[in-house]
């Protein structure tokens, strides 16, 4: 590690030098870079190496040199409304130990109304906040005021950002800053990635200043007293070695990959909490009140564990956290390593890690990604270079709530946005087009345009429009959520749950949130009510969390172990057996085959295909095969996709996938079905509300009673027979290209893997038992499911003793 | 394509996989909640720019219904138009919707959305009676056949619209393409249909009994649809 010495103390003014020292701190290098940067910086560094310190030096100096005058000087902007909060907290101790007039608030949703409407007249020095709170304050007519005296932006965890459409509003609105303050400094903070250059593009360009990569960390898979279970994905059964492990450190975070998992494993871990060790649960379902106390005893270091979903994955500052546990495979090698970097939050000593696999399968990818670890490989998933027009839409129709629009000058400071830089001025103009006019080719909204051109400038036709329009700012489309309350009226909230999983309760059902069982009463008023039932075990809780596919490297690597049987002493035994048992059963994937297999289950064919080409493109998969299933009249009710495979079922079997498999037949097919699936109808569903067509909050809406709003599905099916071309289609058809993931994968599955492979099970088959409980299955519209409906109708009407005299059902011509 | 034939207070009805409902004795198609001109509404007052082709969806699928059945006169049970305003913007649709009121008897009956109705072919009453049933726009006084509630009902996993048939109320799912829908066992259709009988639309058109009953044997199926 680089010494203190060699750094030229004029660059830091003495009493930050001082305070340094009082810490007991010596500055990074990387730090002192970040300082000496003349421009835009990037800063890359593993957790644990002052990122976000380095981030604020700049303003500090700038303070200590009292070269902070009236106005917003600094901007950070987090993925995370819990991470404005924890840096608040650590910026405020500088600031008051070297007696700086600096004053720094916080913004984001939670920010209360008040403060938020104080922040638009007199904003503090330094802001911290999210890229959401940032686009509303974009919309409002005082944004030039407020941001004119900027100096630096600071943005952190940027590498999370820019994997998601988070990261193109961000850039768009940087952008929009550099408009209005074109002397600022933007300084991007992100994690260890494998393509520095490409994010330094992404933010407009920027200095690379890289970090020493700090000592290898320690990492491996938990010993556990039992193997994992053949199948399942919570980790339940190595709650007693996770116990062991919590106790023997001082500070453990479990991650897990959904909020269910986190749930359940959070209850398995307390039924094996002998000590009563304190050990709190945090996931984005929870209320926020519960997040918070979370969070404040994990500061306050009251806990000895925390068990978290993704919520708390970004680079929170755990002080104190000396163990990570891993439950689940990881997914991805890279986020792998970032995650571990949560333990042991100083630079010179080696993270502490370890794995607990959740099944037989995560064995295979545990294993596989800890040998990437050892390896120094980090998988590069790239990320594509154009951002989504429907956040461009977002950002059109927000600006313009702030003042009317020149579109020429719009169109020059969105192309200085990285992931728009190689928009085309067509492109850019059907965007502004839909803004204005809804962009439909036989029909147009003459009289209600919402944007109007007057004198040159694009005005808002109505104003009143700009509070609806602020209320559907955002570009993540989280599923519709209900909160769960306890008793009949105004019982203390829970949290909230997917309405889709609501609808598939019935009254008495029973499931987990916060860490309790509840049983289900009803749904009132957009409500659901719960009685809490603590002696009863939960129906499996199912709302959704983080899904996210298996890189192509680490699936790549995971085929390899299988294949090989040499390889297979790295294994442990009952993952041998396991192996050894498919193998028996059925066949076993090897690199260079294609693997099927068939078989009969509880009235149900079963056709599974380990396509090892990740969930995504596995989706898509299930899509093209059940199409062609249909065609065939296999009659297919579903699907579900994992990381591995595919598994389809339906009413009648697959004997033979060399039909369902041609590649000419499955590139032919591609475009018709795509239009028709349902995966593309939740695509539009979320392409629709980013771009602003359909509107997620209604000032005063969501009352109970009649549905208000229809399915987006109708305005799919409307557009597509009316106005096959319009842009969000385009858009649409765009992103389940790319977001289902790679037609790409599985073209090159196809050709890397053309001898196929089937089998005729005589029953699941120890590789399928696991695919079977998955969640996140998709049904499948068609003959199968007209056939159950009809068989479901007629076991209704026998069941209440009624046959369908005197309402004799016919068939016309 | 099949259909659903039932009796209701002595009289032969058809349920229709659109969501029509044909009295053949009558010649009558009786269609309820068509929300015409509900996109255009919706630009005028929220400022959302929804494909603004519904109206033309509906009416064609109206006329496709008229020509179907054989009708000689069509009953509309209210919500016909987003609003009032909305007869006046209908645009190029206008002409889809004389050519019908041209070719077929028409009675318009008022809605919520559509109180006082102007300018429109064929007649409006608040509500009428044929053959001792009444016909208006939300269910009162029975028997009668009515509209306004959307009705949908939850079989084997999907969401569909459906007829309600009562003792004493008849209630028609909307017809509407841009139209959303109340459950079947919401408290005001509960109380209102406590028992009787649902038709389901769809692809194809499947009648149950209600209330539903609470199928044991069916939660496998649900298993496999919902999760």
């Amino acid at each position: 590690m680089p010494a203190f010495d060699q750094i030229i103390p004029n660059d830091l003014p003495a009493p930050l030098t001082q305070w340094f020292s009082a810490q007991g701190w010596t500055p990074h290098a990387h730090q002192i870079q970040m300082l000496q940067a003349a421009g835009n910086a990037l800063l890359i560094a593993p957790t644990g190496g002052g990122k976000t310190l380095a981030g604020f030096l700049p303003t500090l100096a700038a303070a200590c040199r009292d070269k902070i005058g009236a106005g917003l000087h600094t901007l950070y902007v987090s993925p995370l409304k819990a991470l404005t909060h924890d840096i608040g907290r650590n910026l405020a101790r500088p600031v008051a130990d070297l007696g700086l007039s600096c004053r720094i608030e916080d913004r984001t949703g939670d920010t209360p109304a008040t403060q938020r409407a104080r922040q638009r007249v007199d904003p503090p020095h330094v802001l911290l906040t999210t890229p959401e709170s940032l686009a509303l304050m974009l919309s409002y007519p005082e944004a030039p005021k407020i941001f004119g005296a900027l100096r630096r932006v600071v943005i952190d965890e940027i590498h999370a950002l820019a994997e998601s459409k988070r990261g193109d509003q961000l850039m768009l609105c940087l952008s929009r800053l550099r408009s209005l303050a074109p002397d600022m400094q933007v300084a991007g903070l992100s994690a260890t990635v494998e393509n520095p250059a490409a994010l330094a593009q992404f933010m407009g360009g920027a200095e690379i200043v890289l970090a020493d990569a700090g000592p290898q960390p320690d990492i491996a898979m938990l010993p556990t007293s039992a193997a994992p279970p053949w199948s399942g994905a919570g980790g339940a059964y190595a709650a007693r070695d996770v116990m062991r492990a919590i106790a023997d450190a001082r500070l453990t975070l479990v991650f897990i990959n959904t909020r269910a998992q986190a749930e359940l494993f959070f209850q398995a871990l307390w039924a094996v909490n002998d000590e009563n060790l304190p050990i709190g649960l945090h996931h984005g379902s929870l209320s926020r009140d519960a997040r918070r106390r979370v969070e404040a005893a994990m500061a306050e270091g009251s806990l000895r564990a925390v068990v978290a979903t993704g919520s708390l994955d970004l680079g929170l500052d755990w002080g104190d956290v000396d163990l990570v546990i891993q439950i689940g495979a990881p997914k991805n090698i890279k986020r792998l390593v970032q995650r571990i970097g949560r333990a042991n939050h100083r630079f010179d000593t080696p993270s502490r890690a370890r794995i607990v696999p959740a099944n037989r399968f995560e064995v295979l990818e545990c294993i596989a990604a800890l040998q990437a670890v050892e390896a120094g490989e980090l998988d590069g998933d790239g990320r594509a270079p154009v951002g989504g027009w429907d956040v461009l839409c977002q950002h059109i129709l927000l600006l313009a709530c702030s003042a009317p629009l020149d579109a020429d000058a719009l169109y020059a400071e969105v192309t200085r946005a990285g992931p728009y830089a190689g928009l085309t001025r067509a492109d850019f103009d059907a965007c502004m087009d839909f803004v204005a006019t809804g962009g439909y080719a036989l029909r147009a909204y003459d009289r209600w345009q919402r944007l109007v051109l007057r004198d040159g400038l694009w005005h808002l036709r109505d104003p009143r429009a700009a509070k609806a329009i602020r209320m559907n700012i955002g570009t993540i489309v989280a599923p519709e959520l209900l909160s769960v309350r306890r008793g009949p009226r105004g019982g203390a909230p829970l949290g909230e749950i997917e309405e889709s999983f609501a609808a598939a309760l019935s009254p008495g059902d029973t499931f987990l949130i916060g860490g309790q069982t509840v049983r289900y009463d009803r749904l009132r008023d957009m409500i659901v009510e719960v009685t809490p039932q603590p002696t009863r075990e939960p129906k499996i809780a199912v709302f959704n969390g983080l899904k996210m596919a298996t890189s192509t490297e680490l699936s790549a690597r995971v085929l390899d172990l299988i294949g090989d049987r040499a390889a297979w002493a790295a294994l442990p035994d009952h993952i041998r057996d396991w192996l050894a048992l498919q193998a028996r059963v059925a066949q076993l994937p090897k690199p260079g085959t294609m693997t099927s297999e068939t078989f009969q289950r509880g009235g149900r064919w079963y056709f599974a295909l380990y396509s090892f080409a990740g969930r995504n493109a596995n989706q898509t998969l299930g899509l093209l095969l059940t199409h062609r299933m249909e065609r065939d009249a296999l009659a297919p009710l579903g699907f579900v996709a994992t990381d591995y495979a595919c598994l389809i079922w339906g009413l009648e079997p697959v004997r033979d996938p060399a039909p369902l498999l041609d590649p000419e037949g499955l590139r032919a097919g591609l475009q018709d079905w795509l239009a028709e699936n349902a995966m593309m109808k939740r695509n539009f569903r979320s392409v629709a509300t980013v771009a602003g067509l359909i509107q997620r909050n209604l000032p005063g809406a969501r009352k109970s009673g009649k549905q208000a709003t229809f399915s987006s599905d109708i305005l799919y099916d409307t557009l597509r027979k009316f106005d096959p071309d319009h842009l969000l289609l385009q858009i649409t058809r765009a992103e389940s290209m790319r977001g289902l993931a790679d037609f790409g994968r599985i073209e090159e599955m196809l050709r890397t893997r053309g001898q196929l492979v089937h089998s005729m099970a005589p029953h699941v088959t120890p590789f399928a038992a696991p695919l079977m409980l998955e969640a996140g299955r998709i049904p499948i519209k068609g003959a199968g499911t007209a056939r159950l409906l009809e068989d479901e109708a007629a076991r209704m009407m026998a069941e209440a003793g009624l046959t369908l005299e005197g309402f004799a059902a016919k068939t016309q011509a | 394509m099949n259909t659903c034939s039932f009796r209701f207070h002595d009289q032969s009805f058809i349920a229709r996989p659109s969501g029509a409902l044909f009295w053949p004795e009558r010649g009558t198609l009786i269609v309820s909640d068509l929300h015409l001109g509900k996109s255009a509404r919706m630009a005028r007052q929220v400022g959302a720019l929804l494909p603004p082709f519904e109206t033309r969806a509906t009416l064609e699928r109206l006329a496709t219904e008229l020509r179907d059945t054989g009708a000689a006169s069509l009953i509309s049970l209210g919500d016909s138009f987003d609003d009032d305003l909305a007869i006046r913007e209908l645009g190029a649709e206008r002409q889809l919707l004389d050519d019908i009121c041209q070719s077929y008897d028409t009675l318009w009956i008022t809605g919520n959305h559509d109180p006082a109705p102007v300018g429109l072919p064929g007649r409006v009453a608040q509500q009428d009676q044929i053959a001792g049933l009444y016909l208006r726009h939300i269910a009162d006084d029975g028997p009668d056949i009515s509209g306004h509630y959307h009705p949908k009902l939850r079989l084997a996993g999907q969401r569909l619209p459906a007829f309600l048939i009562g003792d004493m109320h008849l209630i028609l799912p909307a017809f509407g393409v841009y139209t959303g829908g109340l459950d079947h066992d919401a408290p005001t259709l509960a109380a209102l249909v406590p028992q009787g009988r649902a038709v389901v639309t769809g692809r194809d058109m499947h009648m149950v009994p209600l209330p539903l009953p609470r199928v044991t044997a069916s939660r496998a199926g649900r298993w496999s649809a919902k999760r």
